[in-house]
């Protein structure tokens, strides 16, 4: 199965990072990448373990400040943005080890995600009714219509801690879903999942793209499933990008092999 | 009556976001304030009414101003009772100054008065937390301290150092008896709570919570930390002040700053850490267990021990017991009375068939 498989049409860039270096003290993390990704595709960022591939999603949403380059996002160039005006502008992420908020419930931590969107002010709060409870009720409604989506309505009011890895997994992309982004950072949405639950998830992934058109840059390591559901691919190794283009293209470029895939012997 | 949910069935939305969605527990509520509200000052003397259900009320109102900073925003803070400090003397500087105020206005604006110098101390958590945050709220505490101490104008120049609360009037009603000040205590603790538990059930109280539990992932999701943290303080430090303003008002009478010393300040962090962190009913729990359960070994040890031990020997042993029940409180359940509530209301909905 490829990427294209379903019909749909990919758009101009919407994000460009442009010559991002990156460095923490003598080490750098990033040299000199350029990345676009376009608008409705599924990019993957492959590479081995310390290739800059997590930092790479923290330039873009404003975790981390890079010492060199711009990231252009929807035509706005920007040196330094906060990670919580990056979520204002509709950019969501996952984490690699899960980032839950452990000690709410999975319905509290997918309404967090609905943060931006609510206006009311503390002394609305504060009385609950009223306009509060219109708008409270409002975003439950957005946030049911994502958790009918990932299919976890019977763990609603259960607290996310005392939930398996897969299903805590589920939950993160759903607080981000719940925000309505426009691009979507996955960092390693399926590691320590078993097939079933990569399945699952790629099921997901796939349907949030084709039918929100929701732009998705994702970090993986299982290579069936960057072939299967991106539509192209970006390698990184050592804090340079080696590699940039379709699945299968990728796959047999010789600098992959020797830096990541290796060869079958 | 057995506690269960079974047959009440959620339709809507609003009906599942009910701050009380079970029955028993609305039956139950409305019952607690029937008699908050009508049998206690019927039945309760004097004693009862103003030396320990005001002060209980109030310290209530206290832990659950703290519970909003530590408990739910995870701000760790000893600096409560400053807090709590600039509430009363903001309160009796209103009224001295200002007499053309009500008194409820007075007590608001002493909370928010409170809450502005919370704010201020409360700008250092952006770069500090946990153990170090709690030192530098420990210089709110000292700091605050002194200023009513040495600075003469807050006390109006009194000699002494101490501040008198004048006479109440509240909607022209004169409020000086212990039923009156316990009845204005209550009513003010009541509206606070509810606004405390709708808050933390809201869009802000989510942000704290999200602060608390992972503030990177926080961030990302749109939620600005500064911001956030300092609404924390804010309103946890409002609360602090009403509080601090019904204290002098309500109950003591007569204050000075010492009142409010660090002694105050752990004193209703213990409340929040045994009843309860990040719960408004554990602020409840914790408050009753720390003003009430020393009375009531008094009480025991007096009607066991007396002409057996010496009155000394007992007060030792009053104050292991308590001690030693502390202890054995938090081995059994670290996260508070309230978490046991909430197991045993678990516990109740299966029963008697808990599989």
């Amino acid at each position: 199965m490829s990427g294209s498989s379903h019909s749909k049409v990919i758009g101009d860039v919407i994000l460009k990072c442009d010559n991002i270096s990156l460095s923490f003290g003598g080490v750098r993390a990033l040299t000199n990448i350029s990345i676009d990704v376009r608008e409705h595709e599924v990019l993957a960022i492959i590479g081995p373990n310390g290739a800059g591939k997590s930092s790479m999603l923290n330039v873009i949403n404003g975790v981390y400040h890079p010492q060199q380059g711009t990231v252009t996002y929807r035509g706005e160039t920007r040196r330094a943005m906060k990670p919580h005006e990056t979520a204002q502008h509709g950019i969501a992420r996952t984490f690699q080890n899960i980032a839950l908020f452990k000690g709410m419930s999975v319905l509290d931590n997918i309404m967090t995600g609905r943060y931006t969107k609510m206006k009311r002010n503390f002394l609305w709060q504060a009385l609950y009714v009223g306009p509060n409870l219109k708008e409270e009720i409002e975003h439950r409604e957005v946030c049911e219509r994502v958790i009918d989506f990932l299919q976890i309505e019977n763990i609603r009011k259960t607290p996310v801690g005392r939930l398996p890895y897969g299903l805590q997994k589920r939950v993160e992309l759903g607080r981000a879903l719940a925000a309505e982004p426009q691009l979507l950072l996955l960092d390693e949405p399926m590691a320590g999942m078993n097939v079933e639950e990569k399945e699952d998830m790629c099921r997901f992934i796939l349907d949030v793209n084709d039918e929100f058109g929701t732009t998705i840059v994702l970090i993986e390591h299982d290579m069936g499933v960057v072939m299967a559901i991106s539509d192209r691919v970006a390698v990184l190794d050592y804090g340079k990008k080696i590699a940039d283009g379709p699945p299968e293209e990728v796959r047999a470029n010789k600098d992959v092999i020797d830096a990541y895939l290796g060869v079958a012997h | 009556m057995l506690y269960r949910e079974s047959g009440q069935f959620k339709t809507s939305y609003p009906a599942d976001q009910a701050i009380f969605p079970i029955r028993q527990d609305r039956i139950a509520l409305s019952l607690l304030l029937i008699a908050a509200f009508i049998v206690v000052p019927l039945v309760a003397d004097e004693y009862w009414l103003g030396s320990i259900l005001t002060p209980l009320l109030v310290l209530s109102l206290a832990a659950i101003g703290l519970n909003i900073l530590t408990g739910y925003a995870g701000q760790l803070s000893l600096g409560t009772a400053g807090f709590m400090a600039v509430g009363a003397f903001a309160a009796y500087n209103l009224n001295l100054r200002l007499p053309e105020l009500p008194l409820i206005v007075d007590f608001l604006l002493a909370g928010v008065c409170a809450a502005a110098v919370g704010m201020v101390f409360g700008l250092p958590s952006l770069r500090i937390k946990g153990f170090y945050l709690a030192v530098a709220t420990l210089a709110a505490q000292f700091f605050i301290e002194w200023v009513f101490t040495h600075v003469g104008w807050f006390t109006n120049y009194s000699s002494s150092g101490v501040i008198s609360a004048p006479p109440m009037t509240v909607f022209g009603l004169s409020v000086d008896t212990a039923v009156e000040k316990y009845l204005l205590t209550l009513v003010m603790v009541a509206v606070l709570a509810l606004a405390a538990k709708n808050m933390v059930r809201s869009r802000i109280g989510r942000s704290w919570m999200a602060v608390r539990d992972r503030d990177v992932s926080a961030e990302v999701i749109g939620i600005p930390l500064l911001k956030t943290k300092l609404s924390a303080f804010g309103i946890s430090s409002f609360y602090c002040g009403v509080a601090g303003a019904l204290w002098t008002y309500c109950y003591l009478g007569t204050v000075e700053p010492a009142a409010f010393d660090l002694a105050r300040s752990f004193q209703v962090l213990f409340m929040i850490i045994i009843g309860g962190v990040g719960s408004i009913l554990g602020s409840f729990l914790g408050a009753g267990f720390i003003v009430l359960l020393p009375i009531l070994l008094n009480n025991i040890a007096a009607m066991i021990g007396h002409g057996t031990l010496q009155a000394d020997t007992m007060a030792n042993l009053e104050h292991i017991i308590f001690g030693g029940l502390i202890i054995f409180f938090l081995i059994v359940e670290p996260h508070g009375l309230a978490r046991l509530w909430q197991i045993a209301k678990e516990k109740l909905r299966l029963w008697p068939f808990p599989y």
